[in-house]
């Protein structure tokens, strides 16, 4: 299946590429980019990107499935096709499933399960002690083995420091990345907001900056003790991103996302209590969120992700305090991303790394790109157009997202995984 | 960003009439103004031979306590009943809730019931929020809810009735020094207590508390904090004392109850640092010997009682505002 994408504005952020071209792609892999067709190219399928713009397919760091477990929240069909619809062509599914994935077995379960062609590409992250109990380290060489592209803990943390330091590495021994969330258990334990004023205006129990910037300290420090590729997921504060600046400064290989919501929310977005901002990290004050909005750009923080959560009606229409975590997010992280990019000023390619090329990096894969010969994985979308947050709109089963009602940037036309076409958006 | 969908104050309506009680944050000071106006009527009723008025004949009051009261809940009873509701009890603590039933499932199937008002007590803070979204998004808005207390966030009608007690002995609320002492970092009371003080124009409302009890970013609602109890009592129109609850000598917060009265605890010499003819307030119900000494409790400057005689006047105003009547 030879496909000819016509008239849109290629952007690869790998290459520092920003120019009107078409694309071509043959059997799945992109073989060429320019105004004319490569030698005995001839397109099965032409498909117009007149005023779209071409780029990599998104890359996502994180994407509960919330398979294996949690099928009333969400199945692999259902979160798939809102991949495919948010242009997301490749995604780091968190281990926090029922059962963990802390054995091969599961891994090569789930990623057999998503062997299909309009299905993204799935990387489980491994866990990185056994149920994720914080005790026990996992059989990680089996599990890389059976496709786990890094090491993590979700949300939960590792309490004992010792059993961290091991699992650390041991990862390293190996050369397996870690990914891991910087939020002191004890901390947190309670906590349901930021401590600051809006919590204490409406009673709920915070989670103080202090909870991150200690957590991260230990990390940091175990990074540098053990050589490990250290990823750290979520950084909320920005005490938090100044630690991460002044570690790399120091010499210590640190990586770090956020999630999209932090780029436009913050505590006082709480309302009247909408559970739906009910999240982990929680949403911190207005200036962390500007340091995490300058930090995105700045290359501080390395990378944007969704951090999808679907989560059931039953499951957010509680009291904030007794809501599920999480939102919905893998139709946002373009728009949302955009949203920044424009608000912020960011070029258009800078804004595209942070969820093409600068994810591929950290995942460690040779993807997120648009070299000819990599597979064509790629994301067409129309900047000019909106999309609407609405219940009917959103194809994950999730529909807990703060951004319901909006008209966000950004509208996915196609979304092509190994030259496969797995969304339509003009139909 | 602004988010649409739950910014807008949910207790008043698009004319800024009040149609559920949530809170006295956000309330204007014409609205509580008229609450008290309209309790003070209520008071006199009290002290009637016959103590009941006709205003919420043939409407029903369904009093929802997923939290444990006795107190709160029949003080909130004795006031519908003198205003001729129907009174329904309900603990669900320990019926529907401990079943499985979600919060939502059990105001509907009340609300089916051909209820007119939720009288809500929850323990997790939002609770009464999120029952008037949902009755709001069903299409149910002739149910009002008061919020009976729900987590650490609110407890209006404690709030409104210590305002409707301060005016009563003090009058005139802008010439006033009021100190909150205690337990703010877990209290509605206090909270609801702030937002009404700072609305009615006292110009300087005082915590006092250790560390440990006092939420951060508690100064951003207004408040001046003193952490030396001596310090902050002196020169007050008005003391108003929170409850220390047992669990937190549990949680790390505080060493002992001895240490804490030696501290905070309300005490003759203490309230001598107080204007002279300062009142003191307490929410009940006292841990004498922890917060209180007996002989302050007891004392002439002690306001405790009439404050719940004046509770239930100011139900009853509330209950009447809000049926409209």
């Amino acid at each position: 299946m030879n496909i000819h994408i016509r008239g849109g504005r290629l952007i690869d952020p790998a290459n520092g590429m920003d120019k009107h071209a078409d694309l071509f792609i043959a059997e799945g892999k992109i073989v060429g980019a320019g105004d004319t067709a490569p030698e005995r190219f001839t397109a099965h399928t032409v498909l117009d990107a007149t005023g779209c713009i071409v780029c990599p397919g998104l890359i996502d760091l994180s994407a509960r499935l919330r398979e294996p477990g949690f099928e009333y929240k969400a199945t692999l069909e259902s979160e798939m096709a809102a991949a495919a619809a948010g242009g997301v062509t490749r995604l780091a599914c968190p281990p926090d499933t029922d059962p963990v994935l802390d054995e091969p077995g599961l891994v090569e379960m789930l990623t057999h399960r998503a062997r299909l062609p309009e299905f993204a590409h799935v990387h489980p992250i491994g866990a990185l002690t056994v149920q994720l109990g914080g005790k026990k380290l996992t059989e990680m060489a089996e599990l890389a083995e059976a496709g786990c592209v890094a090491f993590g803990q979700a949300n939960q943390a590792i309490v004992d420091t010792q059993v961290l330091l091991h699992a650390m590495n041991y990862a390293a021994t190996f050369d397996f990345p870690v990914w891991l969330q910087a939020q002191d258990p004890f901390l947190a334990q309670q906590g349901v907001a930021h401590d600051g004023e809006v919590a204490a205006r409406l009673g709920l129990a915070g989670i103080p900056v202090a909870a991150e910037t200690i957590a991260l300290a230990t990390l940091l420090q175990l990074a540098r003790e053990t050589g490990v590729r250290l990823h750290v997921t979520r950084i909320s504060s920005a005490a938090g991103i100044d630690m991460i600046v002044a570690a790399r400064a120091a010499g210590i290989a640190v990586t770090c996302d956020t999630a999209v919501h932090y780029l436009h929310l913050c505590d006082h977005d709480i309302g009247f209590f909408n559970p739906h901002t009910r999240l982990d990290p929680p949403l911190r004050a207005q200036r962390d969120r500007d340091a995490l909005r300058s930090g995105l750009a700045s290359g501080a923080i390395t990378a944007v992700c969704s951090d999808h959560t679907p989560v059931d009606d039953d499951g957010k229409q509680k009291p904030f305090s007794e809501a599920e975590i999480g939102a919905t997010g893998l139709e946002l992280l373009l728009p949302l991303t955009l949203k920044w990019a424009q608000e912020m000023q960011v070029p258009l390619l800078t804004a595209l790394a942070r969820i093409t090329s600068d994810p591929a990096r950290i995942m460690g894969v040779n993807a997120g790109r648009l070299d000819a010969g990599l597979p064509a994985d790629i994301c067409v979308f129309d900047p000019s157009a909106d999309f609407h947050v609405t219940r009917k709109n959103l194809k994950s089963q999730g529909k807990n997202t703060p951004f319901l009602g909006l008209a966000l940037p950004g509208r996915v036309r196609y979304t092509l995984i190994d030259g496969y076409l797995a969304y339509n958006g003009t139909s | 960003m602004t988010l649409t969908s739950t910014n807008r104050n949910p207790q008043l309506n698009s004319h800024g009439e009040l149609t559920h009680l949530l809170s006295t944050e956000g309330l204007p000071h014409d609205v509580l103004t008229r609450i008290l106006d309209t309790a003070a009527p209520f008071a006199a009723v009290a002290e009637r031979e016959v103590k009941k008025v006709p205003l919420l004949r043939g409407k029903s009051v369904f009093n929802l306590f997923f939290e444990n009261s006795t107190r709160t809940r029949t003080t909130f009873e004795i006031a519908a009943k003198r205003l001729s509701a129907d009174v329904i009890n309900l603990n669900i603590n320990t019926s529907s809730a401990s079943k499985g039933e979600t919060l939502l499932d059990t105001a509907d199937n009340l609300a089916a019931m051909q209820a007119d008002m939720f009288v809500v007590r929850h323990a997790a803070s939002g609770a009464p929020y999120l029952i008037a979204q949902h009755l709001a998004t069903t299409g149910q808005n002739h149910i009002h809810i008061i919020n009976a207390g729900d987590g650490r966030h609110a407890h209006p009608t404690q709030g409104l009735l210590d305002m409707y007690t301060i005016r009563h002995y003090k009058q005139d609320f802008t010439q006033l020094t009021v100190a909150i002492v205690g337990d703010v970092l877990h209290s509605r009371v206090a909270r609801s207590q702030i937002h009404a003080l700072t609305t009615l124009g006292v110009p300087e409302v005082r915590v006092i508390a250790p560390k440990t009890l006092l939420p951060s970013g508690i100064e951003r609602l207004g408040v001046r904090v003193f952490n030396d109890m001596k310090e902050g009592l002196r020169g007050v129109d008005v003391v108003m004392m929170l409850r220390l609850q047992n669990e937190r000598m549990q949680s790390a917060l505080l060493p002992s109850a001895q240490e804490y009265f030696k501290s905070y605890g309300l005490t003759m010499d203490k309230l001598a640092l107080a204007k002279p003819d300062a009142i003191v307030m307490h929410p009940g119900p006292m841990n004498r010997g922890v917060e209180i000494e007996s002989t302050v409790a007891d004392g002439s400057q002690a306001v405790i009682l009439p404050q719940v005689t004046f509770g239930i006047a100011v139900r009853m105003a509330v209950m009447t505002m809000l049926a409209g009547a």
